[in-house]
């Protein structure tokens, strides 16, 4: 099993989550998130006072998928989140060793 | 000047209140207008004056910031029909401080006059501009002083700053007497406020990680609807203030609009040309240091002279808020210093440039052949000016004795006065 944690635009949200739906994916957990990479911050002046805002808003995706699938799921997101300027965000996929589900206790890809 | 005349009026009549009476009734086109302009002015400060700073205080201290301007608003009400009219506007005891012939309203009936309004009317107009000029000093403080210490400087300050200042410009003290011309309260209001703000701020201190982390305001949003509310309730301010409903309340009412207008547009362009973004803040500031500089002026000068008035005032507040404070090192957070006292400076001298005779025989400035307005004017902003700074400052160390200190500890002031001090929170946004 892999995760795939992807940091997108928030508004890009929807575009990945219908693009997931269309290659079977029925579940996902998402947090909102701040941070910055190339993409730098921006400026914010009140009253002469200057203030930069590092941090920028993104979401993250969380997706568990057989191993089998991982590659498709990374690619779909790749292209429902690309606008092509700097801050689409990052795609990471990490091995995941068991999953439960907690209702009937079924592990491994059948809890997913 | 207006309120001088219906002074003038009073004193009398409140000597024979029964002969008053029998001879004429209020004028009701007058009583009318002053009765609006009251609900006008009182909207200022629980509604306009507490989003505009509301808005521009940090989230976690919106709502501390409106409780002090509802509560200054209260309590100043209160001390104004108990003691605080009569300081003001009592028999003058040598044109420094009103006696104590009205305290408690004493000698004041329903068929008692002031000119032409019942003296009923008069003192509540009067009562909204003690409310106003005590909030006004909050803002150089939020972020930072503890509830009770407000409540108890409210209440010091409004007795010993306020009401002694209304006196020497409007209850015949030695301001008026000598000729400074304030139509609505540059010196009583703007200055007064804008200097007692600059030492409460240098005597609390500045606030923690001031300048060096960021302090967005919680929403500017707020500040422009409460920048508007001010706007729409400077008309009752300023036109009010000629207690009468005339020629040159509507002259008043003209050179308000056109000065904030101009002020707003000032402030953006100077903004747009230095940092390159016309922010909405900007505009609302620029509204506001219109307003303050065209107070003292409104019932004195031509609409020509408001263009003036109103152009300068959002350069003047512009660059004292943007370049001056940095330079001097004072953390007056929201700038009730650097826009009511340094645009109430350049108000009160520019009544002395362009007060003309042509719009109110009562005041003629410089460009109107009268150099000696101008120096009249130096005084009386002076005057003002040292009584609020020495003022202050002496209330200010009452309250601290009185109240243990007047800053909020190091934790409350991180974790933010609405929830340690009021036990709310301002928003509730569910953001998934």
């Amino acid at each position: 099993m892999k995760k795939i944690e992807a940091i997108v635009k928030p508004f890009k949200l929807d575009d990945v989550k219908e693009a997931l739906n269309e290659i079977g994916i029925q579940g996902m957990t998402i947090t909102e998130v701040k941070g910055y990479g190339r993409q730098k911050g921006h400026k914010e002046i009140y009253r002469g006072a200057e203030y930069v805002v590092d941090f920028i808003p993104k979401v993250k995706i969380e997706v568990v998928v057989p191993a089998d699938q991982a590659d498709a799921v990374v690619a779909k997101i790749r292209e429902a989140a690309n606008t092509g300027k700097l801050g689409d965000g990052k795609i990471f996929v990490v091995g995941i060793e068991e999953a439960v589900r907690v209702r009937t206790g079924e592990t491994g890809s059948d809890a997913l | 000047m207006m309120k001088m005349r219906s002074l003038l009026w009073t004193t009398p009549m409140l000597l024979f209140p029964a002969a008053a009476m029998a001879a004429e009734g209020p004028d009701t086109g007058d009583t009318a207008w002053i009765i609006v302009s009251t609900a006008l002015v009182m909207m200022m400060t629980p509604a306009g004056l507490a989003l505009f700073y509301g808005g521009l205080a940090r989230y976690k201290n919106l709502l501390n910031t409106i409780a002090m301007t509802m509560v200054a608003y209260c309590l100043a009400s209160v001390i104004w029909v108990l003691w605080g009219y009569t300081l003001a506007f009592g028999t003058s005891m040598g044109g420094l401080v009103g006696g104590f012939d009205h305290l408690f309203l004493s000698g004041i009936s329903v068929n008692s006059l002031s000119g032409t309004i019942p003296t009923y009317v008069f003192l509540l107009f009067q009562m909204t501009f003690a409310c106003i000029t005590v909030a006004l000093v909050l803002g150089s403080i939020v972020d930072r002083m503890k509830f009770s210490a407000w409540i108890v400087f409210t209440i010091l300050w409004v007795t010993f700053i306020y009401c002694p200042v209304a006196h020497w410009a409007w209850g015949g003290g030695w301001m008026g007497a000598m000729g400074a011309l304030d139509f609505a309260g540059g010196t009583v209001v703007h200055i007064n406020a804008g200097v007692a703000g600059l030492v409460l701020s240098i005597l609390l201190g500045k606030r923690l990680g001031y300048g060096k982390e960021a302090m967005f305001p919680s929403s500017i949003t707020l500040t422009a609807l409460g920048a508007a509310l001010l706007w729409f309730g400077w008309f009752g301010f300023n036109a009010g203030s000629q207690l009468a409903a005339d020629g040159v309340a509507a002259s008043a009412f003209l050179v308000t609009n056109t000065s904030a207008a101009l002020g707003a547009l000032a402030w953006m362009t100077a903004e747009w040309m230095t940092t390159g973004k016309p922010t909405v803040l900007g505009l609302a500031s620029g509204v506001v240091a219109g307003l303050v500089a065209i107070t003292p002026a409104a019932g004195f000068v031509s609409m020509p002279g408001s263009l003036v008035i109103g152009v300068m005032a959002g350069l003047i507040g512009y660059f004292s808020v943007a370049k001056l404070k940095g330079m001097l090192g004072y953390d007056d957070s929201l700038d009730a210093f650097g826009v009511h006292g340094l645009c109430g400076i350049w108000g009160a001298l520019a009544t002395g440039l362009f007060a003309s005779p042509a719009v109110n025989e009562a005041g003629m400035g410089l460009f109107y052949g009268n150099p000696g307005q101008l120096w009249i004017q130096v005084v009386s902003i002076l005057g003002t000016a040292a009584f609020s700074a020495i003022g202050t400052l002496v209330v200010a160390l009452v309250t601290k004795m009185i109240t243990g200190g007047l800053r909020v500890v190091e934790e409350v002031e991180i974790e933010g006065l609405d929830n340690a001090q009021h036990g709310e929170r301002a928003f509730e946004i569910q953001s998934v």
